[in-house]
């Protein structure tokens, strides 16, 4: 602490002095930049954070440059959108950007609360941070399905329409919420209008928000790490972790390196195969809304389907919906459900390997069946595979509390 | 590093199943060449003299086609173009869509990205595998696109066939129809390969339509990679001289 | 830490750090690029036909190009006899610094004598200048000898679009490029090939 008294002082004069004087900026940088001491560990699994945040500012950038050339109207959306393909002056190329980002913050943030399930990142103390990583996720969620509807093609439309049919769930009030939700008897123009608000302005606020609410929680407790040691119970006589190096330059000059090792896949992605067949742009979203016409096969994009492959596996639409909800709010008391002192899988023992890794193929497997087209072997596997999503986090519940492991050292070590 | 490019594989993986095509009878695969002018320009002439009577193309204009295919605007207009259109006006055609629902019992759709929605081998089969059948009231139906309202309208080029199939009942008395082979009724002006070749071509032009950026995309994507590789590889080497600090 | 690790982390800060922004200068041009006109756009923006038989002497139409007024103004002799004598109130009397095609490059200002083809936008802030034909005194310039007169901040053109001195004006009226694509049609925004 006598060091940051010190170095203030140093910033006293000049045009630093003067400004940090009414606005801590220096302050801020070693706060979260320079003096942040992250552990030294960090592996493969910590790119997809710092990713995270970089989809972000393009989803940003890309989506405010889309809103220059689109108009949310029933009539026009599905041509604004060839409009922009076609007529704007590099308008495909900022379409695709912001449609394969879509996808991409997905991708990233599915690996990045993997590792948090691998190493214990959601344990004390850094529950807080799970929790609005989960919030985010659902916002996340919400973007992504409001951003879906505004080609207005008839995936679109038919999406939104089961989609907002889940609504009807809610018991006595569902068929009235359902209406005012679409703002119609059926999706339309309203309905476009008030998604295209939603996605525009409201969600990116809210998900803004939370990134710096994330973040912000995260820097008060410190960042976990492979080893699932606490770096802070060893500090040298100024204060510093023994086992922690400053965030910048060591992981900002890694985290570029990610950067780049993203981009090629993500920009791969972007110039050779922007519709990944069908996965992230998909055939029918081809054909404009047709109230009239339902496609053959109805399906979300790919990264909702583990829920959606849940809510088909259920033959009654009220437990359906509520069973897809609680897969998503189960995920938000795993701090308490994971009653291991234990943080990294690397000292845990192999029952909880084994079903962890279940658990993840499970998840797959269910996103897969999601795509499918029903059929009632497929609907069995996913009435079994629902069942195991659930029974995981019982289990993990029983288990842990006497969970046997191996001992965890002090220190993180060289390897 | 490994773990990347499983991640790319996995993706693709995905990529190949989700695009695994429905029920729809796809006998051949279409090989079309997006980057063969020749072929992009015959497809065009067969789209305005055969397709565009009935099919629009509203989201696609005369001098984008033009400069992408590498005509001029006297080619394109007075080569091309059936009717009085500018050269800067969108593809779209004349017809009613009342009337033509009418007619045909259905709004023929917009062709302009009909390539995405249905593929380039559902387009290139369904084009190829009309036959007589009297009990339709256009007097056609398809092996690919069963009991489509449109007719054949390229029947002159491959001729009147008939359709053989091998009808049978299974155990449950339910009635089976499979498609054995087509019987040449009269034959057409084309051979049956140049038959082909003409919907190739036709099927690569809509291919074409339904993205023209996909042209450009294609010739950037090796530099851009190659240059995010290059700052890639330097990203690498800094990172690495950063971490022989730690111990 | 030795001198030689310090040197290559150096030259390799530089090194990432300008390709890097060479990158973002890159990923910036389309972003800048798509600000520019649409294909739609350019598409409204394309040259107009107008048919210039029905305009007779002394009268003007008004054609709308690229969403802006065009005027075209068939003269009468007893206009254009003027010209000449009016070069001496005249900010630019030959229009040296006007934005106008080369082929009308004289005192009318036209392809053809007698009719003139101008953008109805005063150059000082764009508001339409009003047709006033007649040679009689006006309330704004008691010796008019037919022209154009800005309502918004009291402009005078002359019968050929040239500014008159003590205008806030200081460009004479931009003729656009137009042709005629026979005796009685112009197209305007189309220079003939440059016939």
């Amino acid at each position: 602490m006598g060091k940051i008294a010190s170095s203030g002082s140093k910033n006293a004069a000049g045009f630093m002095g003067w400004l940090n004087a009414r606005l801590p900026v220096t302050q801020f940088y070693k706060d979260h930049l320079s003096e942040y001491y992250a552990p030294k560990n960090f592996n493969f699994w910590y790119f997809f954070g710092s990713l995270a945040l970089l989809v972000l500012v393009n989803q940003i950038l890309t989506g405010i440059w889309l809103t220059m050339h689109y108009k949310p109207d029933a009539d026009k959306a599905f041509g604004m959108v060839e409009y922009i393909m076609r007529d704007v002056p590099w308008g495909w190329l900022i379409r695709y950007l912001h449609t394969t980002g879509a996808s991409a913050f997905f991708v990233v943030i599915y690996f990045h609360m993997f590792r948090g399930l691998l190493y214990g990142s959601y344990k004390k103390p850094r529950e807080l941070v799970w929790i609005i990583g989960m919030v985010l996720y659902l916002a996340l969620m919400a973007e992504a399905f409001m951003g879906y509807v505004l080609p207005w093609g008839n995936m679109s439309y038919w999406g939104a329409k089961v989609i907002t049919q889940l609504f009807g769930a809610v018991p006595f009030v569902g068929e009235a919420l359902v209406e005012w939700v679409r703002g119609d008897y059926l999706i339309s123009d309203a309905t476009l209008n008030r998604f295209f608000a939603l996605h525009v302005v409201a969600l990116p606020l809210a998900i803004v928000a939370l990134v710096v609410l994330h973040i912000a929680a995260l820097h008060t407790v410190g960042s976990n790490n492979p080893e699932g040691i606490d770096i802070k119970q060893h500090k040298d006589e100024n204060g510093k972790p023994l086992d922690g190096i400053p965030f910048h330059p060591y992981y900002t000059v890694k985290d570029i390196f990610g950067v780049g090792m993203f981009l090629l896949i993500f920009l791969f992605i972007v110039f050779v195969k922007p519709d990944m067949g069908g996965l992230f742009l998909e055939h029918d979203n081809y054909v404009p809304a047709d109230p009239a016409v339902t496609p053959l096969h109805i399906k979300p994009v790919w990264y909702f389907t583990p829920f959606y492959a849940m809510l088909r596996a259920v033959p009654d639409m009220q437990m359906g919906a509520l069973i897809m909800l609680l897969a998503i709010v189960v995920l938000f008391f795993l701090p308490w459900l994971d009653r291991s002192p234990v943080k990294s899988i690397r000292y845990r023992r192999w029952p909880f390997k084994l079903m962890l890794g279940l658990f993840t193929i499970t998840f797959v497997v269910l996103g897969w069946l999601g795509m499918q087209a029903g059929s009632v072997t497929l609907t069995r596997i996913a009435q079994a595979l629902t069942a195991f999503y659930f029974f995981y986090f019982i289990w993990l519940f029983f288990y842990s509390r006497n969970e046997k492991y191996h001992e965890v050292p002090e220190r993180i070590e060289d390897h | 590093m490994k773990k990347l490019h499983l991640i790319t594989l996995g993706l693709m993986m995905f990529s190949g199943l989700a695009s695994a095509a429905g029920d729809a009878y796809i006998g051949e695969h279409v090989q079309t060449n997006i980057r063969s002018t020749d072929s992009l320009r015959n497809g065009a002439r067969t789209f305005m003299n055969y397709c565009m009577g009935c099919h629009s193309m509203e989201f696609q204009r005369y001098n984008r086609v033009a400069e992408d295919l590498g005509l001029t605007e006297d080619e394109m207009m007075n080569g091309l173009v059936l009717t009085d259109a500018k050269f800067a006006d969108k593809m779209t055609i004349a017809m009613d869509p009342q009337d033509a629902e009418q007619w045909f019992g259905k709004t023929p759709p917009d062709l302009t990205v009909i390539a995405k929605a249905r593929g380039l081998d559902w387009l290139y089969n369904f084009l190829i595998n009309y036959y007589l059948d009297p009990t339709r009231p256009t007097g056609w139906n398809n092996l690919t696109f069963e009991n489509a309202s449109m007719p054949h309208v390229l029947w002159e080029f491959q001729g009147m066939r008939k359709a053989n199939f091998n009808v049978y009942e299974d155990e449950d008395g339910n009635e089976h129809k499979e498609f054995i082979d087509f019987e040449v009724v009269e034959a057409g002006s084309m051979s049956e390969q140049e038959y082909k070749d003409m919907v190739r071509d036709l099927v690569n032009f809509l291919d074409y339509s339904s993205e023209p950026a996909q042209l450009i995309r294609m010739s950037y994507a090796p530099w851009v990679l190659l240059f995010v590789a290059l700052f890639t590889f330097l990203a690498y080497l800094l990172k690495v001289n950063y971490f022989r600090d730690i111990h | 830490m030795t001198d030689n690790v310090n040197k290559s982390r150096r030259t390799l800060l530089l090194s990432t750090g300008a390709v890097g922004a060479i990158g973002a200068g890159f990923a910036a041009v389309p972003f800048l690029k798509s600000w520019l006109p649409s294909e739609r756009a350019k598409a409204a923006g394309g040259p107009v036909k107008a048919d210039v038989s029905k305009v007779e002497p002394g009268q003007m139409i008004n054609i709308l190009w690229r969403g802006q007024p065009v005027f075209v103004v068939n003269r009468t002799p007893k206009q254009l006899d003027v010209l000449e004598s009016l070069n001496g109130k005249l900010k630019d009397p030959t229009s040296e610094s006007s934005v106008q095609p080369a082929y009308v490059d004289n005192i009318n200002r036209s392809i053809k004598e007698n009719l003139l083809v101008v953008v109805g936008i005063c150059t000082h802030l764009g508001c339409s200048p009003k047709y006033y034909p007649d040679l009689v005194p006006q309330t704004f310039d008691a010796e008019w000898k037919g022209g154009f007169f800005c309502p918004c901040h009291n402009s005078r053109f002359d019968i050929s679009g040239r500014v008159f001195a003590g205008s806030p004006a200081s460009r004479n009226l931009d003729i656009p490029p137009y042709t005629f694509l026979d005796e009685n049609t112009i197209e305007i925004g189309n220079d003939g090939e440059q016939a």
